[in-house]
């Protein structure tokens, strides 16, 4: 149970996080379907963060002491790192779909075609193959929290709660949990906020009230660009052992699926990501799930192909969007370039 | 003479044609840039190295390697251009599905699954069916037609659920995708079609050939000696003109490319909107599932079956084939063996200088990015201060869906 709580949260996080990076560009008014693209390109920049500043030492001597709590900072640096090179990086989009009122669509797939491309072609000049990792040691050992850090020795208990939520989890998954909150009060809560989705609503009313569309439009999209660039991220640190390999593996595209089934809405992204996050999770481990910790892999024991439960989540996408896709409000003006001629 | 030039400076065309030249051209000099950037900023590679680069970028296709001297010479190559040809295939014909797609106004970026889908079929028909007792052009023969079927079947899925459930296409194309990566694994996986035989290769499909299926060359084998070239382009070119007489010369065509100018109106008008989406849909699957089909079946390719965890590149790169040519059925064969060429011009980066393929791949998607605004590009070629800048950048739309258009553009 333990286990299956971990992997599920790894694997929501980053859905969680970059479905409401969805949410933040399409309130706004533009649709950004380049999530997929800057999660790669985030995770890149991150990886080469953490890569570079290994190579030059930085955090040797705290690796060394043992000192985690430089060494969760140094994750927390390369977050931010990551963070602020997707937004530069979805500035592209910003700039192609407010700018230039580009058809959103086929700007969002180009990043998606750009940003793999560009990641290998450096990957593999600096690297020599197709796969960029740590410099030194694996992501596990430098960034998970692990008992030892609160006084527990090898074979204490920490009890339920202690193990599930604490011991070998990453400060990146509670990181994201709490932005995730703190970003959707920003949404609903403040008058930024109420600016911003009045843009992905009505722009022409928005503008005739001296909110300056093109800015907030900006502001959707960079955020978003933050926020998936760091997804990107924390997917690599979290699931792939902190490597670059220039794909998420439909990540970005599973966030949007999230996003819509959760209607635009963080709470209900919140819940849809959590289910998400579990298939995701049972695709990639259902041998290794024990549920009632009897020693017994049900789900490796009951004969279905792995390939049947790797299919589970893209498959359950398609299902619950066709019963929910009905139902769904998405913002009125999404993938409408404003003009201001048209007010 | 005057006049010629400036009547054809007024078609639409023209202006389509020179935005995507200028599309390609920013595409390639954006690659440059990048090489030399990296080969300024690389001890191993330098000036030199750079220059090198950029010379293969722009001439890689009459690139014939290096002399003694360790010289780049360049000249006719004719492995280069016939596996130029050889390549555009399944490009030709992704990109025809893309288009088709787009002209009925949707955005296939399914065509990776209905290509695997394809392939899974065709191998399977060309493989499973014995020679002995079909010949072997009829196995080819149907080999060929399934594969397109199983294209048009996945390529229907996500026309249904757009037409009847009303979920954007591009998610149900996407995840249709993943599904058939990993289908297409699961149906492999165990099947007595892998390829045991070479314990050298593992994880591939038999090469047709094994079977004794495979393309006729047509003498094009005489023309570009030392290239897999054979008579698959010559199909994808017939396909091409034969794409292009559907969606301009009958009714069908007409039908679908009123749905895409405005689905109201089209219903309105008394077009059944929501077949045409799912048969545009199933023509665009049969596309993808064609160019599976005839780069499979040249005999000399094999297929990598545990392919889960990554989607073929050949049907993503249909989108900017379709984007390059505008949609256009006939402007897709340049467009094609144009993107073919850059696959070449990455392979001799590779193969001669510490440059590597995925500088190509930048290049596309910089001429992807740029054609989602080729519409400005076209109105800054149209020159400021003209009456009909808007007239002239939209697309000509059919009679009935030009009315509605305007209007259904602000009520959405």
């Amino acid at each position: 149970m333990t286990f299956l709580i971990q992997q599920t949260l790894i694997y929501a996080v980053p859905l969680m996080i970059v479905a409401l990076a969805g949410v933040f560009a399409e309130r706004s008014g533009i649709i950004n379907l380049a999530l997929e693209g800057i999660m790669i390109f985030g995770a890149f920049i991150g990886v080469l963060f953490v890569n570079l500043t290994q190579k030059a030492g930085t955090f040797a001597e705290a690796k060394a002491a043992g000192d985690w709590v430089a060494l969760q900072g140094f994750m927390v640096l390369a977050m931010l790192v990551a963070a602020i090179m997707g937004a530069v990086f979805s500035l592209l989009l910003s700039f192609a779909s407010v700018n230039l009122k580009a058809d959103q669509t086929i700007g969002g797939t180009a990043l998606n075609l750009l940003a793999p491309a560009l990641v290998l072609f450096f990957i593999r000049i600096i690297a020599n193959q197709n796969t960029l990792q740590m410099a030194e040691g694996d992501s596990a050992s430098w960034f998970m929290i692990k008992k030892s850090f609160f006084g527990y020795g090898r074979s204490d208990e920490m009890g339920f709660f202690g193990s599930t939520f604490i011991d070998k989890t990453y400060l990146a998954t509670y990181i994201c949990i709490l932005l995730f909150i703190l970003l959707s009060v920003l949404l609903y809560k403040t008058r930024f906020g109420l600016r911003l989705r009045s843009c992905g609503e009505n722009p022409q009313a928005a503008d005739s009230l001296g909110i300056n569309v093109y800015v907030m439009r900006y502001a959707g999209t960079t955020i978003s660009g933050a926020l998936a660039g760091m997804g990107g991220f924390v997917y690599a640190l979290t699931t792939a052992n902190c490597a670059s390999t220039g794909d998420v593996a439909g990540f970005g595209f599973l966030a949007l699926a999230v996003m819509i089934f959760g209607n635009w809405k963080p709470l209900n992204i919140a819940c849809s990501a959590l289910l998400f996050g579990l298939f995701k999770c049972i695709a990639a481990s259902y041998a290794s799930i024990d549920i009632n910790g009897d020693g017994v892999f049900l789900l490796a024991d009951v004969g279905i192909s792995p390939h049947f439960y790797r299919m589970l989540p893209y498959l359950i996408t398609l299902v619950v969007l066709a019963f929910t896709s009905k139902k769904s409000r998405a913002p009125k003006a999404e993938g409408v370039p404003y003009d201001k001629s048209t007010r | 003479m005057n006049g010629g030039l400036s009547k054809l400076w007024q078609k639409d065309g023209t202006k389509s044609v020179l935005a995507s030249l200028i599309s390609i051209l920013i595409g390639m000099a954006v690659g440059g840039v990048i090489i030399l950037v990296v080969g300024l900023g690389n001890k191993n590679l330098g000036a030199t190295g750079a220059w090198e680069g950029i010379r293969l970028v722009f001439g890689g296709l009459f690139s014939t390697g290096r002399n003694a001297a360790g010289q780049l010479t360049f000249g006719f190559n004719s492995t280069s251009v016939g596996n130029m040809l050889f390549r555009a295939t399944p490009l030709i014909l992704t990109g025809l599905s893309v288009a088709v797609a787009f002209k009925t106004g949707l955005f296939n970026i399914g065509a990776p699954g209905q290509y695997l889908m394809g392939t899974a079929a065709t191998l399977m028909l060309a493989l499973g069916i014995p020679t002995e007792v079909v010949p072997a052009p009829l196995v080819w023969l149907i080999a060929f037609l399934g594969g397109m079927l199983a294209g048009a079947a996945w390529g229907c899925l996500p026309g249904l659920v757009k037409a009847f459930l009303n979920i954007n296409e591009v998610l149900a194309c996407i995840m249709t995708n993943w599904i058939a990566a990993n289908l297409v694994t699961w149906m492999f996986d165990g099947s007595d079609f892998r390829n045991l035989v070479e314990n050298t290769k593992s994880g591939y499909i038999y090469k047709t050939s094994y079977n004794g299926v495979q393309t006729a060359k047509l003498g094009l084998d005489k023309l570009f000696p030392n290239s897999q070239v054979n008579g698959g382009i010559l199909v994808a070119i017939v396909i091409a003109i034969l794409v292009y007489v559907l969606m301009n010369k009958t009714i069908l065509g007409y039908e679908l490319k009123a749905c895409g100018a405005n689905r109201h109106a089209a219903r309105y008008a008394g077009i059944n909107d929501k077949r045409n989406i799912v048969l545009s849909m199933a023509i665009a699957g049969a596309l993808s599932g064609a160019a599976a089909s005839l780069y499979y079946l040249s005999g000399n390719t094999e297929f990598f079956w545990s392919t889960y965890q990554s989607l073929p590149a050949t049907g993503f790169n249909g989108i900017p084939v379709a984007l390059l040519a505008a949609s256009n059925p006939i402007g897709v064969i340049f467009t094609g063996c144009f993107m073919s060429m850059l696959d070449i011009v990455g392979l001799q980066l590779t193969n001669l200088t510490a440059y590597n393929e995925y500088i190509t791949d930048v290049i596309i998607a910089v001429i992807v990015y740029l054609s989602a605004f080729s519409l400005v590009i076209k109105l800054w070629l149209s020159g400021r201060g003209k009456k009909h800048k808007a007239a002239a950048a939209a697309e000509p739309a059919p009679a009935p869906a030009d009315a509605g258009d305007a209007k259904g553009g602000e009520a959405k």
